[in-house]
């Protein structure tokens, strides 16, 4: 047989042997990463309009500001920014509580952010001074009406 | 027709994702797979559309307290707590429960017909209240769900006894404690971890009205609160009564699950000031709720006539103990009279109780009912005791009313 021939075809198969793996390859790479992209989801059995609307994501999740988008990207990945918004503490405290999930949580080193993220929290989320009982607040008033 | 709901949904869900992009969600060390996850999830429950959520992932959601006006609680009006991700496919026929533990005499399995068709079955209503419930009120506040009063329930559960389950496999003497471990899975995804796993002591394991139940109110248990078997220790922070359980085990030492230690659901061996960092070593794991009680009518905001008299009723309770007192007040503490009270259906049941109110004077007031429990202990007026983690708050109950 002539050799130059045969080299020449022996590359030939192995480029596309080459790029028919990649493209499998590839395309494995890709279901494997919409798989973890796919949002966690709990089948629907009955829902609610009420308990709907109160779990809508909103721009006014968290409050914008500097390093908004640190705490999104950061602090929404385990539980809802309900979880964080809920809460009012001082820089120390925030530390303390990412510390916390950090060594019992999973929560990752939040490396150059982690200040950022501290900052962002501390400003918008601080503790307000609320005695040892507050006021009854938003009150809504209405007849009673005798009961049947 | 774009709906302006989901117009507004995806165009926050494009900006945020613009926002931030790969660059920053991955310069910090966040391993791969982890998403902001913006989106919404569905609802795998139905509730009363008074009820209000605290946090949709995980889910936390607690009642007003007028909708805890039902002698039983039904599953729309009760709290729902979860540390985790509820349980997708519970399935009762491969459901198992392993005990096991250093202290069992043996490891058995147990499957649901094994149990209804090997023990006898009980019903008692237990009061299940969650050890955080008022956690709001404290001040420097205290980090988590932020629960005001009405993560408290007191439904009607149906299963075996423990202690019958317990003695079958055997317990050795050096059995101290029982840990449980349920299906919900932790929030970060890690399967090795688990959400939560806490007990009980062994001596309140083997009461009578400590059950391993298998319906609620009559029906299966569900989803949200632990089906298919859920472990119930009635007068005890709601955390002891593990969920979707799987596994329990006999322990030789007080258990050591997620949960158990730091300042999860414990405070301070000693009492502190408000504010004071204290040490995991000082801190003590709670046990009995305390004494405390809720006005279930009328609503908080009634305006009422002038010497019209009106009913004023609700629930008291005191985890291991009997209520033996409720009075209330319309002068801020001034004077107090006693209102009626029942006894309760069974141990651990909460206890209900009433009156009839006139007020004589046009003006605001505010109703306040306070609890004491058979060994003479009172709910507080004011917040009680600072812990680091806001438990117990048994303040008394109050609500506004305008006399017109
Ligand atoms: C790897 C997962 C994960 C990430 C990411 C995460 N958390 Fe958490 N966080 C948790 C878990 C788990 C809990 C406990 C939830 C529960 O018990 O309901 C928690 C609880 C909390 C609490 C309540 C604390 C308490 O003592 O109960 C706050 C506040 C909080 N997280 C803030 C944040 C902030 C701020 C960030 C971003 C810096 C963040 N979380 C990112 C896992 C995470």
């Amino acid at each position: 047989m002539n050799k130059p021939i045969f080299n020449l075809l022996n590359i030939l198969i192995r480029l596309t042997s080459i790029t028919l793996l990649s493209i499998l390859f590839l395309g494995a790479f890709t279901l494997y990463l919409a798989k973890f992209y796919e949002p966690k989801r709990i089948e629907p059995e009955v829902a609610n309009s009420s308990l709907k609307q109160q779990t809508e994501v909103t721009e006014h999740d968290f409050i914008i500001d500097e390093g908004y988008e640190l705490v999104v990207a950061n602090c929404t990945n385990c539980h809802s920014a309900k979880l964080v918004t809920q809460n009012r503490a001082t820089a120390e405290g925030w530390k303390n509580t990412i510390v916390w999930m950090q060594e019992t949580q999973n929560l990752w080193d939040l490396g150059e952010y982690e200040d950022k993220i501290v900052a962002y929290l501390a400003r918008n989320y601080a503790p307000t001074q609320q005695g040892r009982r507050k006021n009854l607040e938003r009150v809504e008033w209405y007849n009673l009406e005798p009961e049947q | 027709m774009v709906k302006r709901r989901d117009f507004i949904r995806s165009s926050v869900l494009a900006s945020a994702a613009s926002l931030i992009g790969f660059k920053i969600a991955h310069a910090a060390k966040m391993p791969y797979g982890y998403v902001p996850v913006l989106s919404q999830q569905d609802i795998p429950f139905s509730k009363h559309q008074d009820m209000v959520v605290l946090n949709d992932r995980p889910w936390n959601i607690e009642a007003m307290a007028h909708l805890l006006d039902d002698r039983v609680t039904p599953e729309n009006k009760m709290f729902v707590r979860n540390n985790g991700i509820i349980p997708k496919n519970m399935d009762v026929n491969t459901w198992e429960l392993l005990i096991d533990g250093e202290s069992a005499l043996a490891q058995k399995k147990y499957r649901l017909d094994d149990l209804q068709s090997k023990f006898k079955s009980y019903t008692y209503q237990l009061t299940l209240e969650c050890g955080g419930n008022g956690r709001s009120e404290f001040n420097p506040p205290a980090k988590g769900n932020q629960w005001t009063v009405g993560a408290v329930s007191c439904a009607e559960w149906t299963g075996v006894r423990l202690k019958d389950v317990l003695n079958d496999v055997g317990i050795k003497d050096s059995a101290i404690y029982v840990g449980y471990y349920g299906s919900d899975t932790h929030l970060s995804g890690d399967s090795s971890k688990d959400a939560i796993s806490r007990g009980i002591p062994l001596s309140k394991a083997m009461m009578e009205e400590t059950l391993l139940a298998y319906k609620m109110n009559g029906e299966d248990i569900p989803l949200a609160h632990g089906f298919p078997v859920r472990l119930v220790a009635g007068g005890w922070p709601a955390s002891a009564s593990g969920k979707w359980i799987n596994r329990l085990s006999i322990r030789n030492k007080i258990h050591d699950g997620e949960k158990m230690g730091g300042s999860s659901y414990r405070i301070p061996c000693e009492s502190v000031a408000p504010g004071t960092e204290v040490n995991d070593g000082d801190m003590c794991i709670i046990e009995s709720m305390p004494v405390k009680s809720l006005i279930t009518y009328p609503k908080s905001g009634a305006l009422v006539r002038r010497n019209q008299k009106f009913e004023v009723r609700g629930h008291a309770w005191a985890g291991e103990k009997e209520v033996r007192t409720v009075d209330y007040s319309v002068d801020f503490g001034a004077t107090w009279q006693a209102c009626t009270l029942e006894k309760p259906k069974n141990r651990l049941a909460w206890q209900h109780w009433k009156t009839t109110v006139s007020l004589s004077k046009t003006g605001y007031y505010e109703l306040w009912v306070r609890a004491t429990d058979d060994q003479g202990m009172m709910q507080p007026m004011v917040v009680p005791g600072w812990n680091p983690k806001g438990y117990l708050n048994n303040a008394c109950h109050r609500i506004a009313i305008k006399s017109v």
